[in-house]
């Protein structure tokens, strides 16, 4: 059952130019999102990203770029409330 | 020196909890020896927690632990200190000899703390010197579970203490067929799913979490009944408790079978059915009065929306860019509709009372 979000609206890129194919974004992202083709990366599913940041965070050369971010709705009406950057705050307890 | 249960002067003592049955040397001092059956404490524990119940102080001591006879060759695994994931963890390793190098991500699971940065890069380079990994021992490779990835730069965690990231599997079930293929992850072990029995654990916090603006809710339509304009009672109860239940149970339960991609659609189209049926059971139009059910099509679907909204921060496979999008659209329409059903509602209560 694969689930699916809304289309077309994530921030991942990849720059093929700066790829050297190691593998690491494969590896490490939960949905498949890359595979390798011809020696570099390549992005194959774009709408499966969740923008978790994990491909982007283990990429030594810097290829990839996403905005990452908490997906809770909560922390961006927190954000929006308190005109800052959405964000959970576990740590005190509220609701995460 | 008094005979407890402490290492030597510079070693910190052994935590003393139920997991704990005994220690383990090492080249630097005793080391905690974890179980991994699970008690009944510990599965009531889990139990609890995932109902709200102090979630928030539900950890375990960081440090490094042994499981089984580790030696200076025996792999280390790396993990969170909330204590559902190191329980998690350890009842998939019977059987096996091995490190766990317990992080410090302040009572949070691998993957939100990932997310935050507290199982990040920083923490474990600080966690391996801490507790002196490199003479515990020889070899330098780190499994790390593979959510841990959105914190943790596996170059970088290199160049600051020499130890080598490996991502395992996402699941700790997969972890012996890991080890046993030569750490090696099959496709399957690299992918997140969301399957009902995750989605259904999810459930009850939320469900908690609701509780408390419901009964708020609940408290202010007993002051408007108390100041005589409001006759609100049994429709209002079921209705708006269910509505709850509707958007933050049943919408998150059947996810994938209902049509729509945003969250809070599937929980409006939800919430239109549950006012139908509390309309239809209440007497229909007639023994409802149009304008309360008018009301109810407008105030039972936002709630259930909303809620269902929240579950995008529980899901496995939202991204924020989207549930950006879609609480720009959605929050709106259900703000607009909500104050025309309450404002229905309250006329009709007043039209009822005076007439």
């Amino acid at each position: 059952m694969k689930h699916q979000y809304l289309k077309n609206v994530v921030t991942l890129k990849l720059d093929s130019e700066e790829c050297v194919g190691c593998g690491m974004c494969v590896t490490v992202c939960p949905h498949h999102v890359f595979e390798l083709a011809d020696g570099k990366a390549r992005i194959a599913n774009l709408n499966s990203c969740m923008e978790c940041g994990a491909c982007s965070k283990n990429c030594a050369f810097s290829a990839i770029s996403v905005k990452p971010g908490v997906g809770c709705a909560a922390a961006i009406i927190k954000g929006l409330l308190t005109g800052s950057e959405p964000s959970c705050d576990c740590s005190s307890g509220e609701y995460c | 020196m008094s005979g407890e249960n402490t290492a030597c002067c510079c070693a910190p003592a052994i935590p003393e909890a139920p997991y704990i049955i005994g220690s383990t040397v090492t080249a630097v001092g005793t080391v905690p020896a974890v179980k991994t059956e699970l008690s009944a404490k510990d599965i009531l524990g889990a139990f609890r927690v995932r109902w709200g119940i102090g979630r928030m102080n539900y950890k375990v001591e960081p440090g490094i632990y042994s499981i089984g006879t580790p030696d200076e060759n025996s792999p280390v695994l790396v993990t969170a200190n909330y204590k559902l994931t190191f329980d998690s963890l350890r009842k998939e390793l019977t059987g096996l000899n091995l490190w766990i190098l317990v992080l410090n991500t302040k009572g949070v699971n691998v993957w939100c703390a990932a997310g935050k940065g507290t199982f990040g890069t920083k923490e474990l380079v600080f966690r391996i010197k801490a507790v002196k990994l490199g003479e515990i021992v020889k070899h330098r490779t780190l499994i790390l579970p593979q959510l841990g990835a959105t914190g943790v730069a596996a170059h970088a965690v290199s160049k600051l203490c020499g130890f080598h990231v490996v991502y395992g599997p996402v699941r700790a079930s997969d972890i012996k067929e890991f080890l046993d293929a030569g750490m090696k992850a099959t496709p399957e072990m690299r992918e997140v799913k969301f399957t009902i029995k995750d989605r259904v654990v999810l459930t009850p916090v939320d469900l908690v979490y609701w509780m408390k603006p419901l009964v708020l809710f609940f408290g202010a339509l007993f002051v408007l009944n108390a100041i005589g304009i409001g006759r609100f009672g049994l429709p209002e109860l079921i209705g708006f408790l269910g509505t709850v239940i509707t958007g933050c149970v049943i919408t998150p339960i059947l996810l994938p079978w209902i049509p729509g991609r945003a969250f809070s659609l599937k929980g409006a189209l939800l919430g239109v059915i549950w006012a139908a049926a509390c309309i239809f059971f209440g007497g229909g139009f007639a023994g409802f009065g149009v304008l309360k059910a008018i009301a109810f099509i407008l105030l039972l679907p936002s709630v259930s929306a909303y809620t269902a909204m929240n579950f995008t921060g529980s899901s496995t496979y939202t991204s924020p860019t989207g549930v950006n999008k879609e609480m720009h659209i959605a929050i709106p329409m259900i703000l607009g509709a909500s104050l025309l059903g309450m404002i229905a509602l309250i006329v009709d209560s007043i039209i009822k009372i005076f007439s």
